[in-house]
């Protein structure tokens, strides 16, 4: 694009409407709107309503796909962080303050997801069952490093999964919940004393150097397998 | 600071050397700004940008631009910087061989587009290596600022490999916000959504360093 032609898009206010009617117009459904705006809100239907006729019915449905994997990581971070919370195993008040922190956060994922799941027509899956009994039983060390891996996981499969995302605005949201996972994964490998490097791909706080890696769908689901019932 | 009258001139004014294509982008939103309003300018200039090929390499420019100055930063505080824990600047070493990393990374990927890489920008962090804590917060900002750049530019990418490239650099720069924000004492993810930046409210958080 020259000099010239943005300059027409932003005197030109007729080039100007084209340019919003080629990018879904203004009044198109966001899902990151719907997803900063999510807790409790109620306008599923309006939203609905409001969603643009594409023709990429495929690329809803993927997405879709997409979005409840996230939501089942979701409820699983969630559930670890309450039972480690009820379970009064982290005794050091600032540690316990960010696993109530955190814990709180992917409660707000898990609230954003089913409504834009639900926001694009989709039926959001239920929450899995999960067995981190022995993982607390182990004590607080395994349970920091329990975290620590789950929020790498997180984090990798978020980055994994950004590609195959069709919708731009499903997309923006879900890169604005994967850089969390990132800081949650960053923080709690600091805090069990994990180098930068680490031994293995989630083990450090800066694992993969500089440039971190995605996971596939099938190799996250095996990894947290231990920790479903 | 609210009125986008006042943000314009303001930034009309600067000028950044040895960053022709990032000075046009600027310009071009400036010109947008100052008829629709700054906030409302920059996304759809950016969208225009992103269309194809092109648009990703302007993307990847300005992600440039960021990782230089970051790179910098750091560079100049390993060297500069005192009152850092051994800790401290151990992080702080592997922050900068990964900003320096990016930098690499961005330039070689804009040059297969096709592309010409931005230069580096003359860069001035005024009082950042005065102590510890003013370093530390610098870093805190422009971290921050890195990740939501990336990920307010990132939906725009075109390409699927320049979008994966992109997404494995933020998770970086989110994990080096959390380690900074740690070393100050401050929640490292305060927000459950890292808020996406335009291009406009980034280049307002990156003038001050910028040399004109």
């Amino acid at each position: 694009m020259t000099d010239s032609a943005l300059r027409e898009l932003a005197d030109d206010p007729s080039s100007r409407k084209r340019f919003f009617k080629m990018m879904g117009g203004a009044g198109a459904v966001s899902a990151f709107g719907v997803l900063l705006a999510a807790c409790g809100d109620d306008d599923d239907k309006k939203s609905t309503a409001d969603k643009p006729a594409t023709s990429k019915d495929d690329g809803n449905k993927g997405d879709l796909k997409i979005l409840n994997y996230a939501l089942t990581l979701e409820y699983l971070e969630t559930e670890f962080y309450k039972q480690v919370i009820a379970s009064g195993i982290v005794k050091d008040k600032a540690t316990a303050n960010i696993a109530k922190q955190f814990g709180a956060t992917e409660q707000q994922h898990v609230d954003a997801l089913i409504s834009t799941i639900k926001s694009m027509g989709g039926k959001p899956v239920s929450a899995p069952k999960t067995k981190f009994e022995p993982t607390l039983e182990k004590g607080l060390k395994a349970v920091l490093e329990t975290a620590a891996t789950v929020e790498n996981l997180g984090a990798a499969a978020y980055l994994g999964a950004a590609g195959s995302i069709k919708n731009k605005d499903v997309l923006a949201a879900a890169l604005s919940i994967h850089s969390v996972e990132a800081r949650h994964a960053a923080a709690l490998n600091a805090l069990v004393g994990r180098g930068f490097g680490g031994k293995g791909g989630l083990e450090g706080s800066l694992p993969d150097g500089a440039f971190a890696k995605g996971m596939s769908e099938a190799d996250v689901l095996a990894a947290v397998k231990p920790f479903l019932a | 600071m609210a009125s986008s009258q006042l943000v314009a001139p303001e930034l009309a004014a600067i000028e950044i050397k040895g960053t022709t294509r990032e000075a046009f982008l600027i310009r071009a939103t400036l010109a947008a700004g100052a008829t629709y309003g700054a906030m409302s300018a920059t996304p759809f200039i950016t969208r225009a940008l992103a269309q194809d090929a092109k648009g990703d390499i302007d993307i990847l420019n300005y992600a440039l631009t960021l990782e230089y100055l970051e790179a910098e930063f750091y560079t100049r505080g390993v060297a500069q910087v005192k009152g850092l824990s051994g800790e401290e600047m151990k992080l702080v070493k592997e922050i900068r061989d990964n900003e320096k990393e990016h930098v690499k990374a961005l330039a070689a990927t804009v040059e297969k587009l096709g592309g010409k890489p931005v230069k580096k920008p003359s860069l001035d962090f005024g009082g950042a290596y005065a102590n510890r804590a003013s370093f530390l917060m610098t870093a805190n900002v422009l971290e921050d600022a890195g990740v939501s750049a990336y990920n307010g530019a990132a939906p725009l990418i075109d390409s699927v490999d320049v979008l994966g490239a992109a997404g494995g650099i933020v998770q970086i720069e989110a994990r080096h916000a959390a380690l900074i924000r740690l070393a100050r004492s401050k929640p490292p993810a305060p927000l459950a959504f890292d808020k996406p930046a335009t291009m406009d409210a980034i280049v307002k958080k990156i003038t001050p360093f910028l040399k004109s």
